[in-house]
């Protein structure tokens, strides 16, 4: 026995040391003596830049501030909110709501950030819903969700929110291959056959950043996993990574994994949209929905659209070309200049780096090995600016600096490496903790990266922070970038599993930060514009309270005349135009959520009882030294009752005279 | 094993005091009054002694406008009466107070909380802050249009 365990450790021990030979000397494991400092964000100072997170599972994007990695803000996206009313108010309802009905929930995973010439322009955010496939907009001057679109012919939204230069389109790209058009309901083994994959372009528009579904292009049932644009010189292509060439549709894990490499799929979108403007598209009967919010009317609408244009490129050969990745590429990562575009196959030993031009020249020398579904494969050697060997175990994805620097991650050996794009060389590598997925320099998607930072977003939190149970918080790791080694700055934990980020200089959104809703311009239907209009109303058993709400009180906040079987409509008004003074709205067994009402705004809960009484309602947000007594009372009484429909604030009862 | 543990605070301190050397505080601070450019929310700025003069007839344009905002913004904390809602009733209140100290209490009110004992002592006795409601010097003159109203002035 003995013996045997003294085998096994000797035997784990020049395991572990076989490990460790592969890492760099001089590991950091402990952090630098000035990291508070670079990390210290004084009381009452701001940091230097926005870092916009996924929220990943959560289905929200998160802010927070860097260096300092202070969590600012959750916004609501795809999952319901009850904190701020975000799908339960009757006003952002609309927004959750897709061609199957209702969805609560769904799974963000990546960020983009407009950009105008490449550069970042501060206007939205785009998110990705990867389950029921959607596209979100936020809109950076409110940080609220301004507009998401659902995506037809699509089953598994992760290759998006990716964008061109200057925004003209967000793409999205499926990673669930599903059978499409009026043969759905097929065999699951005819996968070869059956499934389709597509990616999506959604034109944005420049001025309002509507989103519209421009066109599709129908591809074979590969898992489009990442994308990234080309930008300067490349800018009017897409390149997007695939896995699962093999078109397995069972365990995946070995089936998806047979060939050496895979593809990086080259997309001449320019070229496509020469074709749609040319009429070329199929129009398919699809059904999806279109969800806007009105900021005059702090209302949104969802609308059914019920047609998509379809581009097949086996029809249009110069659209779509395949340039073959080993192995199950992941991250598919543009450099600032655009003419590098790296792949990252999470089961290969070097990480490929391919070169536009050269890419260029193949294409218009035909220089293919063949053809994958149709569509032509440009041979690997043609196209490759080079490889960068041994960079470690698990590459995933690669953001970069404004020096000529790439930054990847990996899952596997969790670590950081950087490295030089013009020989391919590595610099510098630092250990994560642990197992890093995504990575974040400020500005790093684009062709001016702000750099400064690196930013790991780990998948495996283990012991770093205090433990909490079977479930943990996610971990984020700063990094600096600013001198030759990369250094260990902070750990912060985040909300749901980050997958991507971005990050922007701070004064490009903070100047534009709305702080307030002009009253003047609430156009809400059920706007109570000053408490002398607050009323309320009957319409069948629909009962509609115009409701204002200011330090300290609502008006009405005695309401009586309600009866069994009505729904109650409380439209709220915050009459307050002070920044940062919400008022809230509750009342007792309400089967939704609170009203977060800010100041200038108007938002609706509706409540339908379910028992006679008298229920109290309140502010949930102290607002005021006199918050305490924010509060009111509806009655509710029997559906045969004759009590009239009455409300008042501020009539004090006269008491009757005693009795001589 | 009191030695040992001394050395290795010794190794600690010395580890930190070389690590230290070099530190330098380069983080950026955002201009706090950055922030409040191009905003909706308008804080006026401070209202000087003569600047608002008094004619009669009283504007009865202003008269209106003024009636608007009151019904829009401060009906809800002010009664036309000289009775306390949340804030002071305006019965009397031009005759009261300067019109400059009205002004400024509608449009610089922080300023106001912060140095006028008078504003001071309305905090003391209502307990809520007077907000600011977002509103223009123009506007506030019309206010006061509609509290000279208010006050019986023809």
């Amino acid at each position: 026995m003995c013996k045997k365990l003294i085998f096994y450790s000797i035997s784990i021990i020049a395991i572990l040391s076989l490990f460790s030979a592969c890492k760099p000397k001089g590991v950091q494991s402990a952090v630098s003596g000035d990291s508070a400092v670079k990390a210290y964000v004084p009381p009452g100072k701001y940091d230097e830049f926005y870092n916009i997170v996924s929220g990943g599972f959560s289905g929200q994007m998160s802010i927070y501030g860097l260096p300092s990695g202070r969590l600012f803000r959750v916004i609501p996206v795809f999952s319901v909110d009850p904190e701020k009313g975000y799908g339960y108010s009757e006003e952002s309802k609309p927004m959750l709501n897709t061609s199957h009905g209702f969805v609560p929930w769904d799974d963000l995973h990546h960020i983009a950030l407009s950009t105008t010439d490449g550069i970042h322009d501060g206007k939205w955010a785009f998110g990705n819903a990867n389950n029921t496939p959607r596209i979100a907009r936020i809109d950076l001057k409110t940080f609220r969700t301004a507009e998401i679109l659902e995506i037809p012919n699509s089953g598994g939204n992760h290759s998006s929110p990716f964008i061109t230069e200057n925004t003209e389109y967000v793409v999205a790209g499926t990673r669930f291959s599903v059978p499409m058009g009026d043969k759905t309901d097929v065999a699951i083994n005819t996968y070869k056959e059956n499934f389709k994959g597509t990616v999506s372009f959604i034109s944005v528009n420049k001025e309002s950043g509507e989103m519209n579904l421009a066109f599709q292009i129908l591809l074979p049932g590969v898992d489009f996993d990442l994308a990234r644009a080309g930008k300067g010189k490349s800018h009017g292509w897409f390149f997007f990574s695939c896995y699962n060439s093999e078109r397995a549709n069972t365990l995946l894990e070995v089936n998806a994994s047979q060939k050496d490499k895979d593809f990086i799929m080259a997309v001449n979108w320019k070229k496509a949209e020469e074709y749609i403007k040319a009429g070329k598209g199929m129009k398919k009967n699809v059904r999806y929905t279109h969800n806007k919010m009105d900021e005059s009317k702090h209302s949104a609408t969802s609308k059914i659209e019920t047609e998509a244009i379809v581009l097949d490129p086996k029809e249009f050969p110069d659209i779509v070309y395949w340039i073959p990745c080993p192995k199950s590429p992941h991250g598919c990562d543009t450099d600032p200049s655009g003419e590098y575009i790296v792949g990252s196959g999470k089961l290969a030993a070097v990480i490929p780096v391919f070169s536009f031009t050269k890419m260029q020249e193949a294409i218009s020398s035909k220089n293919y090995e063949g053809d994958y579904e149709g569509l032509p494969v440009l041979k690997y050697d043609a196209v490759l600016h080079g490889e960068v060997k041994k960079p470690g175990l698990g590459p995933l994805h690669t953001e970069f600096d404004a020096n000529g620097y790439a930054y990847t991650s990996f899952f596997v050996s969790s670590e950081i490496v950087k490295w030089r794009i013009s020989d391919l060389q590595v610099v510098d590598r630092v250990p994560t903790y642990y197992s890093v997925g995504h990575l974040c320099v400020p500005g790093g998607p684009t062709k001016k990266p702000w750099g400064k930072y690196v930013i790991a977003y780990n998948k495996i939190t283990k012991d770093r922070y205090l433990p909490t149970g079977p479930e943990l918080t996610q971990s984020a790791q700063l990094f600096s970038i600013e001198g030759d080694k990369m250094k260990l700055l902070l750990d912060f934990p985040t909300i749901g599993e980050p997958h991507y980020a971005e990050a922007i200089p701070a004064e490009l959104l903070s100047k534009n930060s709305t702080k307030i809703y002009k009253l003047e311009e609430n156009k809400h239907p059920y706007v109570t514009a000053g408490e002398k209009n607050s009323k309320v109303e009957r319409k069948g058993n629909e009962v509609h309270v115009y409701m204002t709400s200011i330090r300290s009180h609502f008006t009405p906040d005695n309401i009586e005349g309600v009866k069994l079987g009505d729904v109650v409509y409380f439209h709220v008004t915050n009459l307050e135009q002070d920044w940062d003074v919400p008022h809230g709205f509750a009342v007792k067994g309400a089967n939704n959520a609170e009203l977060l009402i800010m100041p200038g705004e108007t938002q609706t809960l509706a409540w339908k009882p379910e028992r006679i009484g008298v229920f109290p309602m309140y502010c949930t947000d102290f607002c005021s030294a006199l918050h305490q007594e924010m509060q009111g009372y509806v009655r509710v009484s029997p559906a045969n009752s004759n009590v009239p429909l009455s409300f008042s604030t501020g009539n004090v009862a006269k008491p009757t005279a005693p009795v001589q | 094993m009191k030695n040992k543990i001394f050395l290795i605070s010794f190794l600690c301190a010395l580890f930190f005091w070389q690590c230290d050397k070099g530190v330098k505080k380069d983080y950026k601070a955002v201009e706090v009054e950055e922030l409040t450019k191009n905003q909706p929310e308008v804080h006026g700025t401070e209202i000087k002694e003569g600047e608002i003069t008094f004619a009669t007839p009283l504007n009865s344009e202003w008269v209106t406008q003024g009636q608007n905002i009151y019904d829009l913004k401060c009906m809800a904390c002010h009664k036309l009466t000289d009775e306390k809602l949340v804030g002071p009733g305006w019965k009397g209140v031009t005759k009261v107070r300067k019109p400059t100290w009205i002004m400024n209490m509608i449009i610089n009110v922080d300023m106001m909380l912060e140095s006028d004992p008078e504003a001071q002592k309305l905090l003391e006795q209502c307990l809520v802050r007077m907000p600011n409601q977002n509103v223009s010097k123009e506007e506030a003159r019309s206010i006061i249009e509609f509290m000279r109203k208010n006050d019986g002035e023809q």
